[in-house]
């Protein structure tokens, strides 16, 4: 089967003609096999780990924040973050605080001035009453899951405006991970149409559709979507931007996974199952469905987590130059544009921290699709 | 291979030909028509009153009233033949005067990259095969993970910080204040290549990455074929078969992907131009859409397509002369 | 055993307990378990035995191109003896030694199952004859021409001087692997290790080859190791055979007394598995199931699994000792112990 030429290697599998694991093994689902191969892989899991927790703490923002992420404090402007901890000068309790911050103009620059005042603490309590918001958008509330009494709490800082960074950047998490999620989606139904008529049928339609994917394959990505974001009419709603991103997304998305998708059926068309199923007569629509869908969903599911990165790190840069999303609404990239300049960040550093975020959903995506290809590739155990 | 030759050029004619339909179609995009946008340019400002009549005017001026098939059938006749790529308004000139010798300096920057991404990719990642498993292996592994996951533009913030904080020295610009207006000479270009570094050195961040990751796994390919067990066979020695085997195959996959390296770069090009505040085509693009001068755009997106296409035509002849096989398949 | 210490003298190769292993992630996994072979100047012997028997592996330890993560047992011993008379014990040598790389090639050369992938696509036939021979003989580069081409003409190969610019691709299955049997043997080796080079080629073809084999080694005066898994083809070329399964020999003798008179049940139903022009309308007899994985290797006899006679409480307790039937002739079988007992 593989072209390694060495002297035939043992078969890495184990025997597993008679066990108990071998019925399993043979009764398993491709799912069920696919899962199996995956849980071995640990960083993968991590991945997965790290991505449903920023799912949830970003489905859940205005819960895990303390503020909402409109509130603005006009004294406490660009504070830097007030870290939690157990103990200061007069020892250590149980009960986590921050310290306290004080605010004062400073009388060269007429400026307002925060700083950290290390002898006031200021308790974290859980469970708190704040600011009411709605949960999933729906479900009026005003407990937040961590609080002070008095002060305030800003444990990423604030930005220009004096909003909390932390509470914003989870709502950035939200709508940077939802605007990936619905653009892949939709490049996958596009992809799937188009690739999927490519790979099955051949002929002028795989020759059309060549060439259109190759056309936006060699048209530089980012320039592309800058090209259709500038189109945006400037009275368009926030709202409307959002998903007329996710189309843009889409639209230059698909002939990766289109291109993918087809050539992936065109090797599967081939194959002596399917050759079989149409000597008996089977119709396109059965054979795709029934013998082709199954065969390949794993690789499917694959590419789109591989696809998901390069959907999150085409918004953010998108929206850092500011031909993507716009405030109000909050995305990575639409915060990272107050760290656009080396002055910003000189001033501020902890506006960079949405950068953080960044980089570890993109590793944790690329991580995670690595290990669930790995886990899919029949060939590798 | 004049065979060859003159197919490549066509299948290039022929793929330029419908990414400029895709562009225009794109430069078409923005609400608004372009005599609108002008004329707010123009007299903003100036307290005139633009009549209807006016921009009717502007129309007929810039032939606007005419079918789109017909305005992109000029649009492109310009280019082709006269090398007129319009007007900017922006600029109050022609598109041509304000690409001008930017076109020069984005080669300087998409060359210097490659050269940069070429020179470190392919030696680590042959390297790193050879070793595979070791600590280095490792190590280069996650650096490509962190090549792809840290995009290029937020690497030029955080050098950038870096070194006003701790060197106390700012990177930006591509020329140092005394050579900004100076014309050509051997002091400028010097001064040049010494501000292209640190941008080259960002832009090839992810490409070197990428190429690390394919030089790797090619010659890893390589390396288990019979071919190079057969070569040992013989007697040659480790190092020598090494290079004249798999080493040798590893470096067509990156050559194939010339091109795909230029789209990478001059995709992040226009970010990384502002965060560094480089005058070429990237920053200038940006801008211009910002700005919705969309001939501008047009002519820059147009251009570094181009680029790109011709990278890839220049792949392809590479790779004819260095692999046997492709000349059996193109007969 | 004062017959086996005669024949010492001339033999070329004598391995001793060879014991080969495999680190892998599954553990660490046995292909050859303590096996005894050895060439004599000038004769041919056969290794036969299935996919996974151990065959390849132990051959290609001979020239130490086992992968990285193989093992070869401490206790193992592989004397060459060098064209300057010497005798090298091949398991104690650096791989990347000097020595070991005159005695590649120059002394015991290989030829693969898949003459496609044995030789590299970017190079000419030519440049790859021409490496071989110069890496072995002191020759300029206008006389290893000269030999390549005359080797070429020699393997069967029309337009040789054509052949020798032309690229792997190009050549034809057949024409491919006498390419790679003029590469071994333009370095002039006294062992030519023949792995399955037959396996992959129509039979025809694989006649051609067969016979091209033999007279080469006739005029040449070269020792043969052939390895296949077709009793058939082995018959053809092998003095001597040895008979593997699953890392162990299972039974060795002269080919005459393998092909008439099988001892080993294996080797009996690997003979019945031959289709043969005399005995149509016969069934061919499969042998039942499948080779056990070297991970799960069986305890005891490696066949008794497959074997329609075992013994049990006999055969999957303990491997059985050899039973010497004559001076070549030797089986491991425990059917065959209790008459000899």
């Amino acid at each position: 089967m593989t072209s390694n030429n060495y002297p035939t290697l043992p078969p890495p599998e184990k025997d597993l003609n008679e066990s108990e694991e071998a019925k399993r093994y043979y009764s398993a689902s491709q799912f069920q096999l696919i899962w199996w191969r995956f849980k071995k892989r640990r960083i993968a899991k991590i991945g997965a780990l790290v991505l449903i927790i920023m799912a949830l703490s970003g489905l859940f923002a205005e819960f895990f924040g303390p503020y909402t992420g409109t509130t603005r404090v006009s004294e406490s402007v660009l504070v830097a973050p007030q870290i939690p901890r157990f103990c200061n000068s007069e020892g250590c309790t149980l009960r986590p605080f921050v310290p306290s911050t004080i605010s004062k103009r400073n009388p060269e620059t007429l400026r307002m001035e925060t700083k950290v005042d290390p002898s006031v603490r200021r308790d974290i309590y859980f469970f708190v009453e704040g600011e009411p918001y709605e949960l999933l958008g729906f479900f009026p509330m005003n407990t937040h899951l961590f609080g002070v009494e008095e002060g305030t709490i800003h444990i990423f800082g604030t930005d220009s405006l004096g909003r909390d960074l932390y509470t914003r950047t989870l709502i950035a998490t939200r709508t940077s991970l939802s605007i990936g999620i619905i653009g892949v989606i939709i490049a996958f139904i596009l992809a799937l149409i188009i690739g999927g008529a490519a790979g099955y049928f051949g002929g002028w339609i795989d020759y059309v559709i060549q060439r259109l994917t190759e056309i936006v394959r060699v048209i530089p990505v980012i320039p592309l979507y800058m090209g259709l974001a500038a189109a945006f009419p400037k009275e368009w709603s926030s709202s409307q931007v959002y998903f007329a991103m996710t189309l843009i997304l889409a639209l230059v998305g698909w002939p990766t996974l289109a291109r993918r998708i087809r050539g992936k059926l065109l090797s599967l068309r081939g194959e002596d199952y399917v050759i079989a199923a149409n000597l008996a007569g089977a119709s396109p629509s059965r054979i795709i469905g029934r013998h082709l869908l199954p065969a390949f969903s794993s690789y499917i599911i694959v590419d789109l987590v591989i696809s998901f990165p390069y959907m999150l790190l085409s918004e953010t840069a998108l929206s850092f130059v500011g031909l993507g999303l716009r405030p109000p609404t909050v995305s990575w990239g639409v915060l990272l544009q107050d760290a656009q300049t080396v002055r910003a960040i000189e001033q501020a550093p902890w506006l960079f921290i949405p950068a953080l975020f960044v980089v570890v959903a993109v590793l944790s995506f690329t991580v995670l699709g690595d290990g669930l290809r790995d886990a899919a590739d029949p060939y590798q155990v | 291979m004049v065979k060859f030759l003159i197919k490549r050029t066509l299948g290039m004619v022929v793929t330029m030909f419908f990414v400029s339909i895709m562009i225009f179609v794109i430069m078409e995009l923005p609400p608004g028509d372009y005599a609108e946008r002008w004329a707010f340019r123009k007299f903003s400002g100036t307290g005139a009153q633009i009549t209807e009549a006016d921009l009717d005017n502007i129309r007929a001026n810039f032939g606007l009233d005419r079918p789109a098939p017909e305005r992109y059938l000029t649009w492109i006749k310009d280019i082709v033949l006269h090398g007129d790529f319009g007007q900017a308004f922006a600029f109050q000139t022609s598109v041509n005067n304000v690409i001008g010798q930017k076109i020069w300096l984005t080669l300087a920057i998409l060359f210097s990259t490659l050269i940069i991404t070429y020179t470190i990719s392919i030696p680590v990642g042959m390297y790193a095969a050879v070793r595979q498993n070791s600590v280095e292996d490792h190590a280069l592994t996650i650096f490509s993970y962190l090549g792809f996951a840290l995009p290029n533009f937020l690497l030029a913030l955080v050098l950038l910080y870096i070194m006003t904080t701790y060197f106390g020295t700012s990177v930006g610009g591509l020329f140092s204040p005394e050579y900004a207006d100076e014309p050509w000479s051997k002091g400028k270009v010097l001064d040049l290549l010494s501000h292209l570094i640190i941008p080259a050195i960002i832009l090839a961040w992810s490409a070197t990455a990428f190429q690390l990751q394919t030089v790797r796994a090619t010659m890893l390919d390589e390396l288990n074929t019979l071919s190079v067990t057969a070569a040992r066979a013989r007697g040659v020695a480790e190092w020598k078969l090494l290079i004249k085997y798999p080493a040798r195959l590893a470096i067509n996959p990156v050559i194939s992907t010339m091109g795909f390296d230029a789209n990478r770069i001059f995709s992040e090009l226009p970010i990384v131009a502002l965060v560094l505040g480089l005058p070429e085509l990237g920053g200038l693009l940006l801008k211009s859409y910002l700005d919705l001068d969309m001939y501008v755009a047009g002519a820059i997106l147009l251009i570094l397509t181009f680029m790109i296409v011709f990278m890839n035509f220049l792949s392809d002849i590479l790779l004819a002369f260095l692999d046997p096989r492709v000349k059996l398949i193109e007969g | 055993m004062e017959q086996s210490k005669k024949s010492t003298q001339d033999n070329l190769l004598e391995v001793k307990n060879l014991k080969i292993s495999f680190k892998t992630d599954e553990g660490i996994v046995t292909a050859v378990d303590g096996i005894d072979f050895s060439v004599r100047q000038g004769q041919t012997l056969g290794i036969v035995g299935e996919s996974g028997s151990g065959k390849s592996v132990s051959t290609w330890s001979i020239m130490r191109l086992l992968p990285k993560n193989s093992i070869i047992d401490e206790n193992s011993s592989i004397q060459f003896q060098r064209k300057s008379g010497k005798t090298v014990e091949i398991t104690k040598l650096k791989t990347k030694s000097k020595e070991l790389r005159e005695i590649r090639g120059g002394e015991v050369a290989l030829i693969f199952q898949e003459p496609m992938s044995s030789f590299s696509p970017v190079y000419t036939i030519g440049n790859q004859i021409m490496e071989a021979v110069l890496q072995h003989r002191d020759v300029t580069d206008q006389e290893a021409e000269e030999i390549a081409v005359d080797m070429l003409d020699r393997v069967g190969i029309s337009n040789p001087r054509q052949r020798f610019k032309q690229y792997p691709f190009e050549l034809s299955g057949g024409m491919r692997q006498r390419a790679m049997i003029a590469v071994a043997l333009s370095m002039n080796p006294s062992l030519l290790i023949a792995d399955e080079p037959t396996t992959s080629l129509d039979v025809t073809i694989q006649a051609q080859i067969l016979e091209l084999m033999n007279e080469l080694q006739k005029d040449l005066g070269m020792s043969i190791i052939f390895i296949t898994h077709n009793l058939g083809v082995i018959a053809q070329v092998a003095d001597e055979i040895e008979v593997m399964y699953l890392g162990k020999i299972l039974e060795r003798g002269t080919t005459k007394e393998i092909i008439n008179q099988p001892k080993h049940p294996y080797t009996k139903a690997l003979i019945k598995a031959i289709p043969r022009l005399d005995h149509l309308g016969e069934r061919l007899t499969a042998i039942q199931g499948d080779i056990p994985s070297p991970l799960s290797r069986p305890v005891g006899c490696p066949f008794y699994t497959r074997c329609d006679d075992v013994i049990s409480g006999v055969c999957d307790v303990k491997m059985p000792e050899p039973t010497h039937l004559s001076d070549t002739h030797t089986v491991y079988c425990f059917l065959h112990e209790e008459k000899d007992v």
